[in-house]
């Protein structure tokens, strides 16, 4: 069966033609060029396609493009209009990543954790955290990161 | 994966009669955090899948009549941020925080959990230790199975072809009670339970346990529990009951574990899950989420 998917995509309507069988992943990489999120496992493990749904972060991989009709999707293109955001920031300054392949997972992750909860403890953040993997860092300096963060919103009051 | 027909009713009544004309070559969506990895695999084949999250009824959770009542769409994040879930069912809400990541917690549900019905399944201890009862409807009717009788084998549940489930109905405790949910897993987020205790008790000395990812469905150590009813707990009781516990469960060698190593941390977190239940009712420790093993 064939569809016309109409949604926001980083905050711009797009429509796309699918199948109900295609993923969100695969049409946001193939058919709409939104490359951040990236294919790891596949089967909703690891994190690296993680996107926000209407502000809440979802699995790409494991879901069908048809389910998107009239929400608001935000990959990590959309976080960066203005130039990195905080988050960003800090992973840069920290080097919280090597090879990079999971770092737009959990810079999405970690935007929803901010949004939910803005000065994070470290055991809610690795509790938040705990679904992407990583294979370069060994997740120090993410948590590092995050901490930072943390603490800055801290002392800015929110 | 093969292509197929997605249809988004808004009315129960549509979902039911689609399932009524179309039977097992149709397949509800919720989440999809195992439908899709299924379909994916090629291990099921639906002509259509019918997504229920158009369906409004199916939403909400809601205390009546003695009862909190979880609709079909709620989502493990939506029981976790339910201030109703974190006070009354603790040992529902702390499964809910460790099945697997934020990312499968907020579209995964607690009703897609029981109705794909793996052993492992974190849903099912909850809901029997609760005697909780599982919502169905068909376009013929509705009805009632308990959980205990909702499971009947690895990935079968009671519900016929044409049947869906609108929600769970978990009774309100009167009283004092304490609860604690203990899952065995090798690293948190993403990784299926080796085995789950569920453990209520309250200030009468009533105690129900439940397991899961130790038997083909969840079970209740009926014995265990026909040992402490009515006592008091000490910690030579709890040894007791843990030992008899095994005698409920059937645990395999797998993947995530082996036979032997199940058996041997069942008998532990049983213990430990009685001990934290009955000293969370007398001090409210240890907090909820405190690790047990
Ligand atoms: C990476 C990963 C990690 C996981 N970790 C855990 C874990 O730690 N613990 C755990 O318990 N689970 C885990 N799971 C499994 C899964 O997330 C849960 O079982 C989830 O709760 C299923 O809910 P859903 O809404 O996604 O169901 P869906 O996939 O939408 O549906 C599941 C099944 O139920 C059927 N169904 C759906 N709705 C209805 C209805 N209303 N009436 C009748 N049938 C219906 C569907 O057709 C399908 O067969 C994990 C999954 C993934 C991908
Ligand atoms: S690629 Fe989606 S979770 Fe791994
Ligand atoms: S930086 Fe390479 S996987 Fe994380």
């Amino acid at each position: 069966m064939n569809h016309t998917v109409k949604f926001n995509l980083n905050g711009s309507p797009v429509e796309v033609q699918v199948k109900s069988n295609e993923k969100l992943l695969d049409v946001l990489r193939d058919k709409l060029g939104v490359t951040s999120p990236k294919f790891g496992c596949g089967v909703g493990e690891c994190g690296a396609c993680t996107v926000l749904i209407d502000g809440l972060s979802v699995r790409s991989c494991i879901t069908f493009a048809v389910e998107v009709e009239g929400k608001n999707v935000v990959s990590l293109e959309g976080l960066q209009a203005d130039g990195p955001t905080k988050i960003q920031k800090a992973f840069i300054k920290n080097n919280a990543f090597q090879c990079g392949f999971c770092a737009p997972g959990f810079v999405m992750s970690a935007t929803e954790l901010i949004e939910k909860n803005p000065s994070p403890t470290e055991e809610e953040i690795r509790h938040a955290l705990a679904g992407n993997l990583c294979r370069c860092t060994g997740y120090k300096n993410i948590v590092d990161a995050m901490n930072e963060v943390s603490q800055e919103n801290k002392e800015e009051g929110r | 994966m093969e292509n197929f027909r997605y249809l988004k009713p808004a009315a129960i009544d549509k979902a039911l009669s689609l399932k009524k004309e179309l039977g097992s070559k149709a397949r509800f969506l919720l989440g999809g955090t195992d439908l899709f990895i299924q379909m994916d695999k090629g291990f099921v084949v639906p002509e259509t899948v019918i997504d229920l999250k158009g369906i409004d009824e199916l939403k909400g959770i809601e205390k009546k009549d003695g009862y909190v009542y979880v609709g079909a769409r709620v989502t493990w994040t939506q029981l976790i941020e339910s201030d109703l879930i974190r006070k009354e069912f603790p040992a529902l809400w702390e499964a809910s925080d460790i099945v697997a990541s934020v990312g499968v917690r907020n579209t995964g549900t607690l009703v897609g959990n029981i109705c794909n019905a793996v052993p492992s399944l974190e849903g099912g201890s909850p809901l029997l230790a609760y005697n909780a009862a599982v919502l169905v409807k068909s376009s013929q009717g509705e009805r009632e199975i308990p959980a205990a009788d909702f499971f009947t084998g690895v990935k079968k549940t009671a519900l016929a072809d044409d049947e869906m489930v609108t929600g769970v109905k978990i009774p309100v405790k009167n009283g004092k009670f304490g609860e604690v949910y203990v899952k065995m897993g090798r690293y948190e987020g993403e990784d299926l339970a080796q085995a789950g205790v569920a453990v209520v008790v309250d200030d009468k000395n009533n105690y129900r346990i439940a397991l899961n990812a130790v038997a083909p469905t969840p079970v209740r150590a009926e014995k265990a529990e026909a040992l402490l009813s009515g006592k008091k707990l000490d910690e030579s009781l709890a040894e007791k009951a843990a030992e008899l516990a095994l005698e409920s469960i059937s645990p395999i060698s797998d993947i995530r574990s082996s036979k032997e190593y199940r058996l041997h941390m069942c008998r532990v977190m049983v213990k430990r899950a009685l001990m934290a239940s009955v000293s969370r009712m007398e001090t409210g420790k240890p907090a909820l989420n405190t690790r047990l093993i």
